[in-house]
């Protein structure tokens, strides 16, 4: 059976780590044509979004407001305070017996689990679902240095079986259907076909079981860091993290310094709000609340704890008057369930580990502005990831923040940017816009057909008529009519017919 | 009550029926309208486009322009949302203009949440009547204006209208500005997907509010062979209400 993943690639490049400056285009075309990408993202995330509304407005009605504000304090307090709740945490932390390691980027986060690895003679590890992990490649770097790791959560482990990759935050393998997980267990693990969601998941715990059994680490990420008292919160849906975090003898969890909350009273507000966001649950059915690892009066959990905090580009984007916002994100992916463009081009058009809206904020900021320039402008600013987001975190406000930086970095070409010049230019002056409206109605009316549409419409219209047909303007402007018609008119009069 | 029109740049040149209607109806409910011919475009192209000096210096004039005005009306969510939402944003830090762009915020309003929030209007005591089936689109910037779904209510109090539920109702339709030219195969999937839910209400008359998803949503179905008229509930209320006759030129 084929554990030592095999790179997951797409058309040659890596999924989550193109090669860089990522043209999103190159797969987001292909993607669109994918019928059945598409109706596997659309029918999961219309499911999810749908019913994180209902149940918000079934638990907290119009306190839900409310609720959010309480919830963007609680994360942009501890972030303002970052260095002291820290501090906190790691006292707290050794307190209780772990062991806190600070990891300042990938590389150093992946020499510490490893050499926690090497220390301990681990030859197994079971891992859950974690997105830093993700981010920094342990998986990749574990199997590389020999040690056998498996994903435990279920979707990622079809993923990691069938030589695939994440493309949404919370449900990792949203783009997959039940019969190619079906022939990749027929495959991997010589079982018998079946697309039978019950029967796939028997096999798949039948599989893992065995394997939290033998394995000597256990690798979990971590929803909420609490300052307070030193505690890792881990929130899973399968109970794998709780077997991750309690079977092996040696327990990494690794969290990005942003998870931090002050106490456990703010990690509850928190957690109101996390699983409905994601999943629409009150919340996950495992809450783990670690503190420490085995006591000396307990029969179960680790021999060691050991946390590491990732810091990996965090600390920078908290310098970052305006897009420090988004360190306020709790990863419960309802902006990529609510995002039209994300449920049209799926997780993996984004190049990245972190997808949807906040993946077009934070992969920028992590990864650099001009090593992605599209994901900031492939949004149709609607809005709906804003609304989504339990946090308030202004998504659509900040893309054009990142437009804005684009622009001011020069990374757009050059006749765009004098387009958009000329564009502005003639706005300003009304005179210059009537004498460019009247050219532009006039091309396009001369361009029309029978019903009143362009086809093929010329330069920057190209795009539009690619995919739509273009309505051509009016014959008559209004202002054009209201000067023949209306501007002499005594204000009193009644119009009855204006036609 | 004195409104003046912000046509949007949109309607001006592409939906000029809709700036008559919207004047039509003002007007029949006793407001006296003006349009400052000053006017050209709130900038949101730019805003949107990553420009704010140019979106900004835009704002500016637009606010000059509308300077004495006493309400500002627009047939358009979306400059509504530009000028509430996003001048004050915009010239915070211009001592000059600050203030007066907080002041346009107050005073400019989206062409049907004035008609139910300002004139407090009941199409039924109007005696307004059009008869047909509509489906109807809510444009996403009335998200920011807290005014999605608004329209239902003067929708359904025209007598004869048959309003049929739209699939997906709050998903954009792909427009997105500049965004429909520069990422067209996602933009054109969006609004396809928006075309096939229009099809499946197997309703003629789409009611949507703003010039900007007219085109595109036109534009998608049109290529899509979805045969449907696009309609701003100001043509709705104006025809029935016999200010304008029927049909879309």
């Amino acid at each position: 059976m084929n554990e030592q993943t095999a790179p997951v690639t797409h058309e040659g490049e890596r999924v989550l780590f193109p090669p860089l400056p990522y043209d999103m285009r190159r797969r987001s075309d292909a993607a669109v044509k994918d019928d059945a990408l598409r109706a596997a993202v659309e029918a999961a995330t219309l499911t999810k979004d749908t019913a994180r509304k209902a149940t918000f407005a079934e638990a907290f009605g119009e306190r839900y407001d409310a609720l959010r504000g309480l919830a963007e304090r609680i994360k942009q307090h501890t972030l303002d305070h970052l260095d002291y709740y820290l501090d906190q945490f790691i006292d707290h932390a050794e307190a209780a017996g772990a062991t806190v390691h600070y990891a300042a980027d990938a590389a150093e986060a992946n020499r510490v689990c490893l050499g926690i690895a090497e220390r301990e003679g681990v030859r197994a590890c079971v891992k859950a679902k974690s997105m830093v992990t993700e981010e920094v490649r342990l998986l990749e770097a574990l199997q590389a240095a020999g040690v056998e790791t498996l994903e435990t959560d279920l979707g990622e482990f079809i993923l990691q079986l069938d030589g695939d990759a994440p493309s949404h935050i919370v449900t990792p393998m949203i783009h997959k259907d039940r019969a190619s997980v079906g022939r990749a267990f027929e495959r991997e693990l010589g079982a018998a076909y079946t697309d039978e969601p019950d029967a796939l998941t028997a096999i798949a715990r039948e599989h893992l079981r065995d394997k939290y059994r033998r394995a000597d680490m256990g690798v979990t990420g971590g929803n909420f860091l609490v300052a307070g008292s030193g505690s890792v919160v881990v929130c899973t849906n399968e109970g794998n993290g709780t077997f991750c975090a309690s079977t092996p003898r040696v327990h990494v969890a690794v969290v990005g310094i942003e998870k931090l909350v002050p106490t456990f009273e703010h990690a509850a507000v928190l957690l109101k709000l996390l699983a409905r966001s994601s999943t629409a649950q009150p919340l996950t059915v495992y809450t783990d609340i670690l503190t420490g690892p085995k006591r000396r009066d307990e029969h179960d959990g680790p021999e060691q704890l050991h946390v590491v905090l990732v810091d990996n580009g965090r600390t920078e984007l908290l310098a970052d008057p305006v897009m420090r916002d988004t360190l306020r994100c709790i990863r419960c992916g309802a902006c990529l369930n609510a995002c039209p463009v994300y449920r049209t081009v799926g997780g993996h058009s984004y190049g990245a580990v972190y997808t949807g809206p906040i993946g077009a904020l934070v992969t920028p900021m992590l990864k650099g502005l001009t090593n992605y320039p599209d994901l900031p402008q492939a949004s149709s600013l609607c809005g709906a990831c804003g609304e989504a987001c339990p946090v308030n975190i202004d998504i659509p406000h900040l893309l054009v923040h990142l437009r804005n930086e684009l622009n001011a970095q020069r990374v757009a070409g050059r006749a765009e940017r004098r387009a958009f010049k000329l564009y502005a230019w003639v706005l300003k002056k009304p005179w210059r816009y009537r004498w460019a409206s009247r050219l532009v109605r006039f091309v396009l009316r001369r361009r029309a057909d029978d019903d009143g549409y362009v086809t093929r419409a010329p330069g920057p219209g190209k795009g539009w008529t690619e995919t739509r047909d273009l309505p051509a303007p009016a014959k008559q402007s209004f202002r054009q009519w209201w000067k023949q018609n209306k501007r002499d008119e005594p204000q009193r009069h009644r119009d009855t017919e204006v036609n | 009550m004195n409104v003046s029109l912000l046509i949007t740049c949109l309607s001006d040149q592409f939906y000029p029926r809709v700036g008559r209607a919207v004047v039509a109806v003002l007007q029949h409910l006793g407001c006296a309208v003006d349009f400052p011919a000053a006017q050209t475009c709130c900038g949101q192209p730019m805003y949107n486009s990553g420009y704010a000096d140019d979106a900004a210096a835009l704002a500016r004039h637009t606010i000059d322009v509308f300077e004495h005005s006493a309400h500002v009306v627009t047939p358009s969510g979306s400059c509504c949302a530009m000028v509430r939402r996003h001048y004050p944003a915009l010239l915070a830090d211009d001592p000059a203009y600050a203030p007066r762009a907080r002041a346009m915020a107050e005073k400019t309003y989206e062409f049907v949440e004035y008609l139910t929030r300002v004139l407090d209007v009941d199409l039924r005591e109007l005696g307004c009547r059009w008869d047909g089936r509509v489906t109807c689109h809510d444009a996403c910037h009335l998200r920011e204006l807290g005014a999605m779904g608004e329209s239902d209510r003067l929708l359904a109090q025209v007598e004869g209208l048959e309003h049929v539920p739209l699939g997906k109702r709050d998903r954009c339709c792909g427009f997105g500005g500049t965004f429909a030219v520069k990422y067209p195969q996602i933009s054109g999937a969006m609004a396809g997907d928006k075309a096939g839910c229009i099809a499946a209400s197997e309703a003629p008359t789409v009611v949507c509010n703003d010039g900007g998803c007219a085109m595109h949503i036109a534009g998608a179905c049109r290529r899509r062979g979805v045969s449907v008229e696009l309609k701003h509930i100001a043509e709705v209320i104006a025809e029935g209400l016999g200010l304008m006759d029927a049909g879309s030129v």
